[in-house]
């Protein structure tokens, strides 16, 4: 993996700053004078994990650029929440687009700057899982197959979150969505549906195409600093809880993050040239119920009667997830 | 407007400031609130000296070697000796240990101690003289625990001691090969330095002259007296008993133990006059002890390295008679409670000397005569002050009841100390309330680093059995920092920083210097700073109406 973590005995790399670590080897959100691409006063619920990914990721794309980036977001919470007209919560320059074109919105504004000689000022789309990986993936998938000079974020919180919590492309199997509600002898999310985004982009062989969590801060500023070396399209995908529809207490926002990536159910990598070239390992494994059982959206497989059989499901696919990116060491795979 | 909260610049074509949802005031939202807190840390609160363990470690971490050793020295004198003796309840503590193994913290003392001496470094009282005169008899660890803390409380301090040389058990007791006398030294020295009187090869007999003279007096006269058992034995069997075996030596004396010797007793003197003996040229040392292994007094660590270096254990077995050249040994089993019985089977062992490490008794002959004091099972009873019956006269260390080792009796000379100058002033000391504690639950561990402990060199056992020399060896300095660094800082502010990166509403402000705020205009008391901070240092409180 194209990162080196810093070693560092105490607290390792995994936290925010240090203050035994050199200013430049610090994160940038270590630093008091980031961005705060996303400032205070927005209006995403207490603990939004979209809120948080978007400033880490926007902040560290600025520092990257030397604060030469425009932003279009598509409609979804991260619009919603940070621009009620007149106010707005964007330090940065941000266009809105609509629900489905963000990515084409993006292009133009990549042309345009081009035509104007800018080659200075770097373009990033960004949406929630609804806007890119159901409505928005068709000009999204063009604009990954002319490869234009975007970065292209989506902030996953597995559903369309801003009207109601329904189901996406990139909702979890099993979950409960209020169109996928926990009845029947299936309840929940049917499985065999949905699309991994990251895998469809890496089919596209654009020169970039990363996953991040809100858990591992410095991997995903690494991630989003590394994107902006490239020139063309490229793809990050960022897992971003979302305590309102996953039913989860708003300071576990982190935790449960992290758990996804701890057992294997989302697995945190990147690529180049269409080529996996580098997976964060899992640090200690668990099994996956301990991800599902502190989200509500899940609390149907751990009811009187227990779901095991849909659990069984669950862990297996995350077990093939860890065997398909090699996610733990091969003498630790039980 | 906080500092942080305003914009460099405003980037080209943005006018933030009409409309910015600063406007929003989202702290109208929360029902609990964040709030940074100190918390009690296990290592801290187990420690008999009460040093500020997490805080001093802190300082060691970023090289502040010598910051970290004064605040070490603002609670004990001896952080040489305390790296070499003491038996870590603080590691025991450790909430490391939960997570792989404790912090070494005595072996990053006995760094910052050594580096003390190396670099001379010395210490001085910043009080005015307030011209009262405190006597203490006794210049063991709790002596010159007390004599240096009055010292840094402005007053005039004279310690007396019968010995030709202070430290007492540090110097008479524990032997060289664990800690060399140089050491000791160093550190009494420095204390000496500070203005303390030492008035060596004076035996204080009696107390009233100096009750008189001295406006108070701290009696630490520590355990000296071998306690003997009632063992039957022939005219010439050879019965010596530990400490004066251990004292003697220290003296310039050379006790002629034969080759064969029996150590009689389970504790740490046992271990050390066995492992002395083997230095001394004895072929066979042979600990015979009424118990078994898991309950014998002594620490594990010297039971082992007593082992490494050949030293054998007779687990429940016990003398019942000594003779010329042999002893009988009973074999004992234990009783349902635990308790070491008979069995009535007999065995005899070639045996030159015995040595008796039964424990100690004090010498409290001082005391005859001085009105309200209470002697009970041997030792001084004293009040949560220190303070005996008799007002103004004060007592800590080995003579009175608590554990025996040298850091409670330094932790004694502290508390006796505080109280005696409140005394003097005509006050009391009250001991400031603890702060609730850090328990391992409150950590979040994920944010360390896999770290495994870093271990002391040991000279290798053939050397050991020849010679005095230090069995242990300390830590260089970057495995010191390591060590220091393994420290999660538990229920304190570590500076990391993830309080100020994890807020989705960027209401922590970073002010410099290890300081956080919340702006409380904007926290929507998510909790996410309190789940993610690593140390357990901020706290949700219910938001008052
Ligand atoms: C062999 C041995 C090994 C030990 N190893 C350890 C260890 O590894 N770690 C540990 O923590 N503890 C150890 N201990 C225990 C520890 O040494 C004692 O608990 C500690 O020294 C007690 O301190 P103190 O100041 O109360 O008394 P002491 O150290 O005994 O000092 C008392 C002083 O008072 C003086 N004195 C006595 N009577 C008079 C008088 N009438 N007038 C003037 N002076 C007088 C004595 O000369 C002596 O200097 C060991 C003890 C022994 C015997
Ligand atoms: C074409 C169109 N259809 C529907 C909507 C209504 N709408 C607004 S936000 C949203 C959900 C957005 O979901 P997602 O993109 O996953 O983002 P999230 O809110 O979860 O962050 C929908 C359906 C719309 N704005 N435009
Ligand atoms: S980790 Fe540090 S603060 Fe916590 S108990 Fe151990 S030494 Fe003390
Ligand atoms: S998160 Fe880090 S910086 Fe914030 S209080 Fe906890 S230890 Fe200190
Ligand atoms: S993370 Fe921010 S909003 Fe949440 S409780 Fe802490 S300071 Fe308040």
């Amino acid at each position: 993996m194209g990162q080196q973590r810093i070693r560092f005995y105490q607290t390792g790399s995994f936290v925010v700053g240090n203050r035994l670590l050199d200013p430049d080897q610090r994160s940038v959100q270590s630093d008091t004078r980031r961005t705060n691409s996303l400032n205070s006063g927005h209006r995403a619920c207490r603990g939004c994990g979209e809120a948080l990914g978007a400033r880490y990721v926007l902040d560290a794309v600025m520092r990257a650029t030397g604060h030469q980036m425009v932003a279009v977001n598509a409609t979804g919470c991260l619009e919603v929440f940070s621009t009620p007209y007149p106010e707005t919560s964007w330090q940065i320059p941000w266009l809105h687009s609509l629900f489905g074109n963000a990515p084409a919105v993006a292009t133009g504004v990549a042309s345009a700057l081009r035509a104007k000689g800018r080659r200075d000022v770097r373009v990033v789309g960004q949406g929630g899982d609804g806007g890119t990986v159901d409505i928005g993936l068709a000009c999204l998938s063009g604009m990954f197959e002319r490869n234009d000079d975007v970065l292209y974020i989506c902030y996953d919180n597995g559903g369309y979150m801003n009207t109601g919590v329904q189901r996406s492309g990139a909702t979890p199997h099993g979950a409960a969505t209020t169109t996928t509600p926990a009845v029947g002898p299936d309840p929940g999310n049917s499985f065999g549906q949905g699309k991994s985004l990251p895998l469809i982009a890496m089919a596209h062989r654009i020169p970039y195409v990363a996953t991040a969590t809100v858990a591992d801060l410095r991997d995903l500023e690494y991630k989003a600093t590394r994107a902006m070396e490239f020139r063309g399209a490229r793809y990050l995908h960022v897992l971003v809880p979302c305590p309102l529809g996953w039913r989860t207490g708003p300071h576990e926002t982190i935790r449960v993050a992290r758990l996804a990536t701890e057992t294997g159910m989302f697995p945190v990598f990147e690529a180049v040239d269409g080529e996996v070239v580098g997976v964060t390992k899992i640090r200690r494994r668990l099994p996956v119920t301990e991800y599902l059982r502190p989200q509500g959206r899940f609390a149907h497989l751990f009811g009187e009667t227990p779901r095991s059989d849909i659990i069984g499901k669950l862990q297996a696919e995350a077990d093939r997830t860890v065997r398909t990116f090699g996610l733990v060491d091969p003498e630790e795979v039980s | 407007m906080p500092e942080s909260r305003q914009h460099q610049s405003v980037p080209f074509a943005i006018s933030l400031d009409p409309g910015s949802s600063l406007a929003n005031k989202t702290g109208s939202w929360r029902t609990e609130v964040p709030k940074y807190v100190d918390r009690m840390p296990p290592c801290n609160h187990a420690c008999p000296a009460g040093e500020n363990i997490q805080q001093w470690l802190s300082s060691a971490e970023e090289a502040g070697y010598e910051a970290a050793w004064r605040q070490i020295m603002a609670d004990n004198p001896f952080p040489a000796v305390m790296g070499r003796v003491c038996y870590r309840p603080c590691e025991t503590a450790c909430n490391r240990a939960v997570l792989d193994e404790a912090v070494g913290i005595n072996s990053v003392e006995r760094f910052l101690g050594d580096e003390a001496i190396a670099q001379n470094w010395s210490i001085e009282s910043a009080v005015a003289p307030t011209g009262k005169r405190v006597l203490v008899v006794g210049a063991g660890p709790s002596g010159l625990s007390a004599a240096y803390h009055l010292r840094l409380l402005g007053h005039e301090v004279t310690v007396r001691d019968s010995a030709k040389a202070a430290g007492g058990m540090m110097r008479y007791g524990i032997p060289r090969y664990r800690l060399p006398r140089d050491v000791v030294d160093a550190e009494i020295q420095r204390i000496v330095d500070l203005g303390v009187r030492l008035e060596l090869g004076t035996a204080v007999t009696e107390l009233a002259g100096p009750l008189d003279e001295f406006d108070a007096v701290f009696l630490a006269v520590g355990a000296h007296i071998g306690r003997r058992a009632e063992i039957p034995a022939g005219d010439s069997a050879r019965i010596l008993d530990a400490v004066s075996l251990l004292s003697g030596l220290e003296e310039g004396e050379r006790p002629l133990l034969g080759r064969r010797v029996a150590v009689y007793g389970g504790g740490n003197t046992a271990m050390d006059v066995a492992r002395t003996a083997r230095r001394l040229g004895a072929t066979d040392a042979v600990v015979i002890y009424r118990r078994t292994e898991d309950r014998m007094p002594a620490h594990p660590i010297e039971v082992t390295e007593a082992l490494e270096e050949g030293v054998r254990m007779r687990w429940l077995s016990t003398i019942t008679a000594a003779d010329a050249g042999r002893i009988t040994i009973e074999k004992m089993r234990l009783d349902a409670t635990g308790f070491p019985q008979p069995t009535g089977e007999f065995e005899e062992l070639d045996t030159d000397t015995v040595v008796l490490a039964l424990g100690q008794s004090s010498d409290l002959t001082l005391l005859a005569g001085v009105p309200g004091v209470t002697v009970t099972d041997g030792v001084v009873e004293v009040g949560a002050n220190l303070m005996t019956g008799r007002p103004g006269l004060f007592a800590g260390g080995d003579m009175v009841p608590d554990e025996r080792t040298v850091t409670v009796a330094v932790g004694h000379g502290k508390k006796a100390a505080r109280n005696i100058d409140a005394w003097l002033r005509g006050t009391s000391f009250e001991r400031p309330p603890r702060h609730a504690p850090a328990t391992f639950d409150r950590l979040n561990t994920w944010y360390f680093s896999d770290a495994p402990a870093t271990v002391r060199p040991r000279l290798e056992s053939a050397r050991r059995i020849t010679t005095f020399d230090e069995v242990t060896g300390g830590l260089d300095e970057s495995t010191a920092l390591f060590e220091a660094r393994r420290c999660m800082s538990c229920g304190n502010c570590l500076e990391c920083d993830n309080c100020f990166g994890v807020c989705p509403d960027n209401a922590v402000i970073k002010l410099g210097d290890g300081r956080y705020e919340i702006d409380l205009d904007f926290c929507k008391g998510c909790g996410l700073c309190a789940a993610e901070c690593p140390s357990g240092a901020i706290e949700m409180f219910p938001e008052r109406s």
